[in-house]
Order: structure tokens, then sequence, then C-alpha cells
């Protein structure tokens, strides 16, 4: 009979504070649709600055006079530098073939080859990739950049481009992380503050329990329970809507556009469990503030 | 204070030889530098009808606070049912007070649930089968009167049936010691009397009882044990007492004739 009596007290006490009730409920709700959101765009976002890292290669152009002695000592050039971990030849002919392919007419109007060779570095990590740069082509006192052989122009690199996307999904991760937390702690002190104002209501309740004899967790239980009720509510309103959103915007959306299916992000029965025990977490924590404040038994 | 210049008549008659139920041996309360109880001693023996009388701030609350454990003496050893109530573990204190009744003056009834919810749900809360409800409080109901009246809430009933309910809440246990502060403070003599007679009747059924009061009718015409506390002292404790101390009352029969 126990269960049943602590269901039947916290369900009585939703109904009679219907408004703070449903406040507290409200802001689960909002906190977890944030998070069911945020939390696949961050992983796909970083998925996708990923996989541009993983990309980042260095271009070695060689001067387009050079002659096969030149591209021969450059590659055992570097062969010798550190962090590089593989080197792909790209010759002026073969980098002719692919750009005539894709654009075939402006490489007919031109007639000659105007291409360079071309040395792919690959780094063994990304953040390396300066390193290698400034060992080929170290910066000259006046501010510019020599190379460190005669018959190399230029050393390029794609960095730009990956520091671009890497700092933009930073300032996601953390806008949405603070964001999450603001709505994390007031979704907490709302819970709390229904405990409390539901507390408040039934201190005549309390003090009777008390008097005949009740345990101290007696007495705790239907409050533990009517914030995790609260929690669970909006928890599994906020899965739902998703689910709705996910089925009505996403689905259609993602046979069309690859990039929205990202194989990164979450399955959605797992994104909804961790939704779900995140609601259930908030709800306690609030109700547990406000049993360890307000309800001296 | 210049009233009371008599010494403590503490007056230990036929007392029977069973065990004391509550024992106070030299209990001392100090709020800060108020005292509220001071050097308390006294036995009560089980089966007794006391009554503590004294004024307000007399020191009255106080014992019955420190009885159940809601305070802590600042000095002296409090026995009930020969255990030392200063050994009770904080986690022990619930099962301690389940076999404590206890009445109040504003009978603090829950107002939203009717007569038979209130007797039950002290029942409840003590993790009571559903079979020992339906069979306990009815019983109660039958004793203190109120078998008409089960499904009446609080603000349907009188001063005196709302404390009739607050005594059956406190006796559905059949708990060995009962503690009432003030019980007939909110009632007409009338009222009081059947309140009373509804405590002396769980008296008798072997329940010690304690009544704090200021009720001097009631004691007078009881002649039970009386303790009168004076600035958190006791100054008297007779076996048949009066409200008053012997010679007030004999000047006051002589006013009245």
């Amino acid at each position: 009979m126990g269960l049943a009596f602590f269901v039947r007290e916290s369900l009585r006490s939703i109904q009679r504070n219907a408004i703070p009730s449903f406040a507290a409920m409200a802001s689960v709700l909002v906190t977890l649709l944030v998070l069911g959101v945020f939390i696949p765009v961050v992983q796909a976002t970083t998925g996708a600055a990923n996989e541009v890292r993983s990309k980042v290669m260095l271009d070695v152009y060689m001067k387009t006079d050079a002659r096969p002695a030149d591209d021969e000592r450059v590659r055992a050039l570097l062969g010798r530098t550190d962090h590089v971990r593989k080197v792909e030849f790209v010759s002026k002919q073969q980098a002719y073939e692919h750009e005539r392919k894709r654009n075939p007419e402006a490489y007919a109007l031109l007639g000659s080859n105007p291409l360079p060779d071309t040395f792919r570095v690959t780094p063994d990590r990304p953040e390396n990739i300066g390193r290698i740069r400034n060992a080929l082509s170290p910066d000259t006192p006046s501010g510019g950049r020599t190379v460190v052989d005669p018959a190399i122009d230029e050393v390029k690199n794609r960095k730009d481009e990956t520091d671009k996307i890497l700092s933009a999904t930073r300032v996601v991760k953390v806008m949405t992380g603070v964001l999450a937390a603001l709505l994390i702690l007031a979704s907490v002190l709302l819970v709390s503050n229904t405990i409390r104002l539901s507390l408040f209501a039934r201190r005549r309740e309390v003090e009777v329990m008390k008097l005949v004899g009740a345990t101290d967790w007696f007495i705790r239980w239907p409050f533990v329970l009517e914030g995790v009720f609260l929690g669970a509510l909006g928890g599994v309103l906020a899965v739902l809507l998703l689910a709705v959103g996910k089925i009505a915007l996403l689905d259609p959306l993602e046979r069309d556009f690859a990039l929205l299916s990202a194989p990164q992000t979450v399955s959605f029965a797992v994104l909804g469990l961790v939704l779900m025990l995140a609601a259930i977490g908030v709800a306690a924590a609030g109700s547990g503030l406000s049993l360890r404040r307000f309800l001296r038994v | 204070m210049a009233t009371v210049e008599a010494d403590p008549r503490v007056l230990a008659a036929a007392r029977s030889s069973a065990p004391a139920v509550v024992e106070f041996r030299g209990v001392s309360k100090r709020y800060g530098t108020d005292v509220g109880l001071f050097d308390a001693t006294f036995t009560v023996g089980r089966g007794e009808f006391v009554f503590l009388v004294g004024a307000t701030g007399s020191g009255k609350s106080t014992l019955m606070r420190l009885l159940l454990k809601e305070l802590e003496p600042t000095a002296g050893a409090i026995r009930v049912a020969g255990r030392d109530l200063s050994e009770l573990t904080r986690r022990r204190v619930p099962y301690y007070r389940r076999n404590i009744g206890m009445v109040f003056q504003d009978f603090k009834l829950l107002p939203n649930r009717t007569v038979y919810d209130n007797v039950a749900y002290a029942l409840q809360v003590t993790g009571h089968s559903r079979r020992e409800i339906r069979e306990k409080v009815p019983d109660v109901l039958r004793l203190t009167g109120l078998s008409l009246k089960l499904h009446h809430y609080p603000d349907q009933l009188s001063g005196g049936e709302q404390q009739r309910v607050s005594v059956a809440r406190a006796f559905v246990n059949h708990p060995p010691l009962l503690l009432a502060d003030e019980p007939t403070g909110n009632l007409d003599p009338e009222t009081s009397i059947g309140i009373m007679q509804l405590l002396y009747r769980i008296n008798r059924t072997g329940s010690t009882v304690i009544v704090a009061t200021h009720d001097s009718a009631m004691v007078d015409r009881m002649r039970r044990r009386v303790i009168e506390l004076h600035t958190g002292r006791i100054v008297r404790d007779e076996a048949t007492g009066l409200y008053a101390p012997q010679t007030t009352a004999e000047f006051r029969a002589l006013l009245e004739d």
C-alpha cells in the first residue's frame, strides 16, 4: 500500500498546485527541447569539422620549369621532414587531366598547361601542419616567406578554412552549453519552487505526519515523487514533440540533403532515453533542493 | 513569583509498584538564558491520570515537547517506559512517537479529509495495512462517539466533535501514553466535560494520560493527580489535587459561600 499512497498523495498535490506545477513542467519541457535539438546539431557539426580536419593537407607547388631531377630532390627533402605521414606526387600532366575534366572549355581555350608539379603532403596529425609548413617555407625577417629549395614555388595549406569551421563549431558548442546550463538551472529552480509551494501548502499534513510518527522518508517520498512526475511529464512531452518534429521536418529533408543525415548523430531512441533521464535528474535535484532547505524532519 | 512561597509538596501517595511510564530526573531546559524547565523530578506510573497545571510560560509545553523528543533537555535524564530518551537516535524518534498519542488545543486536523480519513491517516503514515485500518478506525470512532459523522469534513463539525476526532486519531494505535496539551482550551465547559470524560475512559483502558490544562473547574471536579509548574519549577505534586493549592481553594470556597 505504500507506493499507492505516495503516488496518490503526490498527484493530489500536483492537482492542487496546478499552475506552478505547469510552469515547472513547461520549463523542463523547453530545456529538453533545446537539448534534444542541439545535441544532434553539435554532434553533426563536430563530425563535419573532424572530417575537414582529417582532410588537412599541404600543397607544395613546384616552379613550372622544374625538371624531374628537382622533383626527386624535393621528394627526398619531404621524406626527411618531421611530421610528414604521406607524400603524394601529382605531375603537371595529371593535374591538367584532372582540371580539364572539371572545366573542359576553359582548358581548351588555354591550349598549354599552366599547372605546376605538386606534392600533396599529409601531416601525421592535423595540428602539425604549421610545423611542416615552417620547415619547408620559413618566415623571413621582412615578413614574407621564403622556401628551402629553389625549385619550390610556394607552400600552401587549407588551414585557414579549417580554422574557420573549427571556431564556428566551438562557438556553437559553447553557446549551446551555456544555454543548456541556464535552462537546466531555471528548471531546477522552478521545480524546487513548486515543491516548496507544495511543502508550504501541506505543512499541516507534514506536522501531523511527524506527530503520529511517520518516518522522515515516508514524509519526503510524496514530494520527491511529485517532482519526478513533473520532470517525467515534461520529458515525455519533449520527446514526443521532438519525434513529431523529426518525422514531419527532418526525415523528408534528409532524403534530399545528405548533410542532415550525418552518421555521427545518436539514434533517436538513445537521445530520448538520455533526455528522459536528464528530465528526471533535473526534477529530482529540484525537489531535493527544497526538501533539504524547507523540510525539517 | 511572590505567590509561590510554599515549598513544593511532593506527594508520593499511594503510587502502585508498577514501573514508571514517565520518569524525569533533574531535568532542565534552557532557551538561551530563559529557563523553560528547571530541575524537574517526578515519575508517572502506568495507568495514571495526571493534570499538569500552571500559568502560560510555566513550562507545561516545554515538558510535553521534551516527552515527544521535539526538544533535548539541557540537563537531567528523561526515561519513558524505562528507556532513556537521550539514547534514542534521530532515526528511531518516529517509531518512539508511535507509542505516544498527542492531542492539541487547535485539534490539528487535516481540513481536506473526512473524519474517517483523518483518523485513518495516522495509521496510513505509520505503515498499517488496509485491513488493520478498516478494523481499527470504526472501533475508535465508536469509542469517541463519532460513528455518525464518518464522512463529515472537519469544518462541518463543532469544536467538541473536532476535538473528539483528534482524540480518536491520538488513540487509534492504543498508545500506552497519551499527552493532551490544553485539550479543552477552545471549548465551552459543557463540551469540555465530554472531552475529559473521553480522556478518562481512555485512561481506564490502561493508557497513561497526561493533560496540561488551565481548566480549573475540570481539575477540581476530577480530583486526580496534579503537578503544578511555576516559571519552570515543579511547585506542587498532589495525588488528588485541586487546580489551585488547597489554601486558595478554601479561600475561594469561603467567598462563594
